[in-house]
């Protein structure tokens, strides 16, 4: 089967349209949001804080805790329960190591950063736009980085490596669907998942051209930084 | 927190407050429809600082066997601890039971949906309307906030397309239908310090409260809900003040709805 043209009409190598805003929740220490066509995500940070309970404190660094949840009306479908699932757990510690490498959290010993991210209204691609929307949210709360971090979704439709599925995509029964967070300064990458089915070749054209659209993210985000601080 | 107290009352009796605002003033309010494509009805509340959004899920359900002819309803609140430092992850709380159950007081007393006419096959098929209320940013006055959003998100609402098996088809784009709303409920929650009322308290204005009092109230001036909060009691002259307070400041919240 070959796959002519996306369902919503895109570029195959075409990212969906994308918003982003830094300091959008007054009460956090740093937060923002980022949008890439329906999937929207909040983040908001708080910390370094005192850590609770006390012997999950670390006296050699501070830690970095992970709270994704969609909001119960966000899905596809049927309400989503709240609380917690095998899923969000999941999504937590991934996107923990995917933030991890570019934090220097040695200076706050025995604290946590806490990083929560809430999602009003999806369309795949939820865990890359809270990695996105989380490294700003970090950045604004002035926590020390070494770099950013961009994420997309690469995948495979039929015949074709796409980016920044959307739930059509992503559902497709011939694909594969590919989270990829990069550091876009080094280049490494920090998140790599797949579910569906691929070949090698695929699989390289899949993060190559992922790794060029996270420059793409890289200059959004960069661009809401400054404004953010233009206005201060 | 006494010196706090003190400094506030002072202010107050001047009718003044940290914010410049008088004892009776809310701040401003703005409501934005249609926030999230996911939900079949879904709006944004903005009072003040203050952000809440709501979103109102339609299922199709059994009715209760105790009411076959009317169709569900259910209100949920999450206090994100993205929206505010001193809230934690997990099930629930107190407060946020409390908020969304007079929500849904609110709503299920004044009769604001005609649940009736939710009915899709009698005894058998309903339509159950799920109402999740999400704080985004707390500064204070979040049940008032809440009771708006909660509102608006059901005037948003349109029922989902039905599949001949009385299901919900999700896939399809919704109808042009309407939930049959038939009221609109406002809640003004008003606040007694010492011997002095306010109302939308700020979080610091919220650390000194004594007693409050949320009032449910339709357009026809009715009261559909009531509900005291606060450690200390109040008496019959302070319930008549605030109930009358709360009917005052009605009519301008509802007309935020547009």
């Amino acid at each position: 089967m070959s796959y002519t043209k996306r369902f919503d009409g895109r570029g195959f190598e075409e990212l969906r349209s994308m918003k982003a805003k830094v300091g959008v929740i007054p009460r956090a220490d740093g937060s923002a949001m980022f949008q890439t066509g329906k999937t929207i995500a909040y983040a908001a940070v708080y910390g370094p804080r005192d850590l609770h309970p006390k012997f999950m404190q670390n006296p050699q660094t501070g830690i970095l805790r992970i709270n994704y949840n969609m909001m119960p009306f966000s899905g596809h479908g049927e309400r989503v329960r709240p609380g917690g699932s095998r899923r969000s757990k999941e999504i937590n510690m991934v996107i923990q190591n995917a933030l991890l490498p570019v934090l220097n959290l040695k200076e706050y010993p025995n604290t946590v950063v806490d990083v929560f991210v809430e999602l009003p209204q999806t369309d795949a691609g939820t865990r890359c736009a809270a990695i996105v929307a989380a490294a700003m949210a970090l950045a604004d709360a002035g926590i020390e980085m070494k770099d950013l971090v961009c994420a997309v979704a690469a995948g495979r439709v039929e015949d074709k490596v796409v980016l920044d599925l959307d739930y059509y995509e992503d559902s497709h029964e011939d694909g594969a669907d590919i989270p990829v967070a990069i550091l876009p300064n080094s280049g490494k990458v920090t998140l790599l998942q797949m579910d569906g089915e691929i070949s090698p070749e695929m699989l390289k054209e899949a993060i190559t051209k992922a790794k060029i659209a996270c420059k793409k993210i890289y200059e959004v985000q960069k661009e809401a930084l400054k404004a953010r601080f233009a206005t201060r | 927190m006494q010196e706090q107290k003190a400094h506030l009352l002072k202010a107050l009796s001047k009718n003044t407050r940290y914010d410049g605002r008088k004892a009776l003033e809310y701040r401003q309010i703005t409501v934005e429809y249609g926030i999230s494509g996911s939900a079949e009805g879904s709006a944004r509340v903005r009072m003040g600082g203050t952000e809440v959004i709501a979103g109102v899920k339609i299922e199709t359900g059994t009715p209760y066997s105790d009411t076959p002819d009317q169709g569900n309803l259910m209100v949920n609140a999450e206090l994100l601890p993205l929206s505010n430092p001193r809230y934690e992850s997990g099930p629930p709380g107190e407060k946020a039971t409390e908020l969304a159950r007079v929500v849904d007081r609110g709503i299920r007393e004044s009769k604001c949906i005609d649940v009736k006419k939710l009915v899709i096959k009698s005894g058998e098929h309903v339509w159950s309307i799920n109402i999740d209320i999400c704080s985004i940013n707390d500064e204070g006055n979040l049940q008032d906030a809440s009771m708006l959003a909660a509102i608006a998100a059901l005037k948003d609402a349109r029922l989902p397309k039905l599949t001949d098996k009385f299901e919900a088809d999700y896939d399809a784009e919704k109808t042009k239908e309407k939930l049959p709303l038939a009221r609109t409920p406002v809640e003004v929650t008003v606040i007694k310090i010492g011997d002095q009322f306010l109302v939308d308290p700020l979080v610091d204005e919220e650390d000194l409260i004594e007693a409050r009092l949320t009032v449910a109230i339709t357009e026809k001036g009715t009261i559909c809900a009531l509900q005291k909060g606060g450690e200390l009691p109040l008496s019959v002259e302070d319930i008549e003040k605030m109930v009358s307070i709360a009917q005052k400041l009605a009519p301008s919240l509802r007309n935020t709805l547009g």
